[in-house]
């Protein structure tokens, strides 16, 4: 028999649907290969209970007829979702034993189709950071290795590290995660799945802690593309609560996926060539280049010329936009208070903060506290919105002649925890080939596309227009069909 | 002009004066959440997740509030800007959950427009409104419940504000007194705001400077929170004399922010330049910028009641009111409405002058006896109408219908079912009003010998006598008439 948890989201859904197994038996398999897996610190909280009842609850719909869209299915949420009753606290010790009394409407929206929850998924620190290395709870490892022999712990990507290791080690069929600069899309490269990034605003922002509120977007991450296109269509949707809500339907993703590209131009956006790029990275990328053509598609080079702009502008808007949206972890009303004795309310600002926010959290709101100061506002924030504005025009120009593009994730396999943990620059460079798509609000995923020489996964990059989520996930799909990428990593957990 | 000017050891000194108005927007729900305005709750019991900043709680602008504010600016003949944006004001305060205000700096909802002002009777000034921005209010901390801890209530913590700017065109007290008055009295009638500076839902940040008249503005001082008409015009007169008391000393103005205390009636420095927070004003990514479109507008237009000064011209022009009247009359708009039921419920031989003389004199009287305000009036509109009938048809006197109007204050009843009950309908009956006339002529032969000597000015006397001794009930016309007769 095969075991279950080697089961992805579709494959779940139909068996439970056709009987093949029932769901409480999925959410049992999954929950105690959950509770097996501590090495890989991906479970900040686990919550067993939450599978099983969503999981009886899908049995009986079952029985009387009423399944829905995600019945039968566990899966893993960041704890950058608020969830109702169930600790979040974006893995920082600032919201240490935070329960919310709402549910993100993500997460609510996962719960209502039917999935149940299998724990709460470590990060970085508010979601800060590309491997995961910022958590305040301990990162987490990627179940990866190296073929060196030399057990290197690695970084599972950030900062949704805690979903991308978790599918990897199939400790859940998918899980949610949170992009801002490329948070879904580099764990999802470093671990051998897929994860896409929708358009902004597609996925309701109600719920989830906020980094870089005009750059956060929820999206899935799971095995394939299919699995991405199931969750994904569950996730989505206006919401009156969000402002930056689209009020726009949802299209039905997964009855559209087609790996026929024919017709379909797509873009290779030369700047993303950069200096000291690993030669196979570079070789993939040719070879997805292939891929898409054998799929019917037309390849033609494009350029974006303001690219190398993309990251100093990102860490500017991002840090302005955290340094104002962390402002309310002050020890008044919720989480970690740290109040001295004699101290008076600045102290008080001054302890809780200090002990809350972790280093890589510090460095970003004095980054974006400076970049808004009277003074410099017009040579930082001002000169990056225009950067930013630059940017969108550059993909807008670019889909003239293309309707998606293909780069590679990211310009590195994953590394080694601590590799880069003391040169934040080297770390920020992660985000090359994903900030900006993020700057743009474009739909992007990840998918793999093979191993590196060390047998290390390596992804490949696809850009959309703006609402054309179809076109980026039928483009993944080809990848997928013309890749066979089924190498997993072997238990050592 | 206003000439008002303060005499200092050097020689006189102009004040120059902008005001700042946070006015409390009307609305049930508070900008950007759905939880409740009202006045007088217990503490937090008035805080959605919103309010109280809870981790991944959004804002969603209030259409009603935004409506409010377009329509004050519609009222004070402002652009409306239909493009606008909200920005954060960042800075860190105990009653300040999210770390920022959701303000607008860069791109106000309402741009230049204008008032008029009457700090004097017959005198007027034009003052210029630079913008009005819609921002929140921040909670409130409270000092007084505990020996060495501070509590917050977070009910006002997130109302909406108008911040409404005036230039810097005032230039004494009573013309910062009259621009307040009549800013209130154009925000009543909108309904915009209530304009209840005692519950907070109005202050001024008032801006102070001096000068010699004709040089360029001096350096100016903010006095923060001040929340009444007369603590507005009492904080400019100390911060003006203090000003030119400095620079005669050979001292400068800082600029800085001050704070009024009412109990001695002076400004004391709170904050200097220096220590100003640097609010890192930035674009509020949580929420998209503002579009009104032509439906919006012309609702929000078409929905504007007719605003004090029209409706002054018409009291005037229309109505035939004196300026005086007008005025008063239109000042507050529940006054106004209540004079416009009144004429409504009077019969066509009532004239509008009439009426008005009525309101102003017996009506406002009794409420200021009473200390009652014209919204809780014991005397109804159509009981007023009534009693104005009964004074035209001349059933009652004009002292008659004071007696009436006094009975109805005390019972509520209708003035002819009292002019019934108690007889004091007037009579026209010359035959008995000859008969009295026969009497007070015959007890009064002195001044009779002197009024036919030709001191013409005592019949009034006979007037008053012959009404006292009919108890007032004569009717006046037809007593002069007799009295003219009987006196030859």
């Amino acid at each position: 028999m095969t075991d279950l948890t080697d089961l992805g989201v579709a494959a779940i859904r139909d068996g439970v649907r056709d009987g093949t197994f029932s769901a409480r038996e999925i959410a049992t398999a999954f929950n105690e290969k959950v509770a097996k897996a501590k090495a890989l610190n991906a479970f900040l909280v686990e919550t067993p209970e939450h599978a099983l009842a969503a999981a009886d609850a899908a049995d009986k719909a079952k029985a009387s007829g009423d399944l829905k869209p995600l019945s039968g299915v566990p899966i893993g949420m960041k704890d950058l979702f608020c969830t109702e009753g169930v600790q979040t606290t974006a893995a920082s010790k600032m919201l240490e034993g935070f329960k919310p009394t709402y549910e993100s409407t993500v997460s609510g929206k996962l719960f209502d189709a039917g999935a149940g929850m299998l724990g709460k998924l470590n990060m970085d620190q508010f979601a800060m950071g590309s491997s995961n290395e910022t958590s305040a709870f301990g990162n987490v490892i990627s179940p990866w290795r190296r073929n060196d022999g030399g057990n290197a712990p690695l970084a599972p990507g950030g900062s949704s590290g805690g979903s991308s290791a978790a599918i990897a080690a199939r400790l859940c069929p998918g899980a949610t995660g949170t992009d801002t600069g490329g948070s879904i899309r580099q764990p999802a490269a470093f671990t051998g799945i897929s994860g896409i990034k929708p358009t902004y605003g597609r996925c309701s922002r109600w719920g989830v802690i906020a980094f870089a509120s005009s750059l956060d977007q929820a999206g899935p991450m799971a095995r394939d593309v299919r699995d991405c296109a199931i969750l994904l269509e569950a996730m989505s949707g206006f919401d009156p609560k969000d402002s930056t809500s689209l009020d726009i339907a949802v299209p039905k993703w997964e009855a559209g996926l087609s790996s026929n590209l024919k017709g379909k131009r797509v873009g290779i956006p030369k700047e993303y060539r950069v200096d000291g790029m690993p030669a196979e990275i570079d070789a993939l990328w040719t070879q997805g280049v292939e891929w898409l053509k054998d799929a019917g598609a037309e390849i033609v080079e494009v350029s974006l010329p303001h690219t190398k702009y993309a990251l100093p502008a990102y860490y500017i808007i991002a840090p302005a936009e955290a340094s104002s949206n962390l402002a309310r972890y002050d020890g008044v009303r919720y989480g970690l208070r740290d109040l001295p004795d004699g101290a008076n309310l600045q102290d008080m600002y001054a302890a809780t903060r200090a002990a809350g926010f972790g280093p890589e959290v510090k460095r970003r709101i004095m980054i974006g506290t400076y970049v808004l100061s009277a003074g410099f506002y017009d040579a930082y924030y001002t000169q990056a919105q225009k950067v930013r504005t630059l940017i969108s025009r550059d993909f807008d120009k670019a889909w003239e002649s293309c309707d998606l593009l293909l780069a590679p994730t990211a310009p590195s396999a994953a590394f080694a925890l601590g590799e880069k943990s003391a040169d934040p620059i080297a770390m920020y460079l992660n985000d090359v080939f994903t900030v900006p798509s993020s700057l743009a609000g474009l739909p992007a995923m990840s998918v793999p596309g093979g191993l590196d020489g060390q047998g290390l996964p390596l992804g490949l990059q696809i850009i959309g227009k703006a609402l054309d989520e179809q076109t980026v996930l039928n483009a993944g799909l080809a990848i997928e069909e013309r890749a066979g990428f089924t190498a997993r990593p072997e238990a050592w957990w | 002009m206003s000439s008002y000017r303060i005499q200092g050891a050097t020689g006189e000194w102009e004040v120059v004066i902008g005001l700042e108005v946070h006015a409390q927007i009307t609305s049930n729900a508070k900008l950007f959440s759905g939880a409740s305005t009202a006045f007088g709750a217990e503490p937090n019991a008035q805080v959605s997740l919103v309010d109280a900043a809870m981790p991944g709680m959004l804002p969603v602008p209030n259409r009603e509030c935004i409506r409010q504010a377009v329509r004050t600016g519609m009222a004070i003949d402002a652009q409306i800007n239909r493009w606008s944006r909200f920005d954060r004001k960042n800075y860190f305060y105990a009653d300040l959950p999210q770390g920022y205000q959701i303000s607008q700096l860069y791109h106000p909802l309402v741009g230049e427009g204008h008032i008029e002002i009457e700090p004097a009777e017959g005198e007027t000034k034009t003052v210029g409104i630079e913008r009005i921005h819609v921002e929140q209010d921040a909670g409130k901390l409270m000092h007084d419940q505990h020996p060495t801890r501070s509590y917050v209530d977070l009910n006002r913590s997130g109302v909406a504000l108008m911040e409404i700017v005036s230039r810097p065109d005032m230039r004494s007290p009573a013309e910062a007194g009259a621009y307040i008055r009549k800013l209130r009295s154009i925000l009543r009638y909108v309904g915009s705001c209530d304009g209840n500076m005692e519950e907070g839902s109005m202050r001024a940040d008032v801006n102070v400077s001096v000068r010699r008249p004709g040089e360029p503005f001096g350096t100016r001082t903010e006095t923060k929170n001040v929340n009444s008409v007369r603590f507005v015009m009492a904080a400019i007169e100390h911060e003006a004399s203090r000003q030119v008391d400095v620079i005669e000393g050979g001292g400068k103005i800082v600029q800085e922010t001050r704070l009024f205390d009412p109990d001695k009636g002076e400004t004391r420095s709170m904050r200097s330049k220096e220590d100003a927070h640097d609010y890192r004003y930035f674009p509020d990514p949580d929420l998209l910028p503002l579009e009104l479109d032509d439906v919006f507008l012309a609702e929000c237009r078409d929905s504007l009641p007719e605003l004090p000064d029209a409706k002054r011209a018409r009291y005037q022009d229309g109505l035939g009111l004196s300026a005086y009247n007008a005025a008063v009359l239109t000042a507050d708009v529940e006054t106004a409405r209540w004079f416009e039921s009144l004429l409504s419920e009077c019969s066509d031989k009532v004239a509008p002058k009439a009426a008005a003389n009525w309101v102003i004199s017996d009506l406002f009287g009794a409420l200021n006896r009473l200390g009652k305000d014209i919204g809780d009036s014991p005397v109804t509109p159509a009981q007023g109408a009534e009693l104005l009938g009964l004074v035209a048809d001349g059933t009652l006197s004009g002292t008659l219908a004071k007696q009436v109007f006094e009975i109805m204050l005390e019972t509520g009843n209708d003035p002819a079912k009292i002019v019934e009950e108690k007889g004091l309908k007037q009579t026209s009956d010359t035959g008995a009003i000859e008969e009295v006339i026969a009497k007070v002529l015959a007890a009064n032969p002195g001044q009779l010998e002197q009024y036919r000597g030709g001191k013409e000015a005592l019949f009034g006397f006979f007037v008053g006598q012959t009404m006292k001794a009919m108890g007032g009930k004569a009717n006046p016309a037809v007593v002069n008439e007799l009295l003219k007769k009987a006196l030859g």
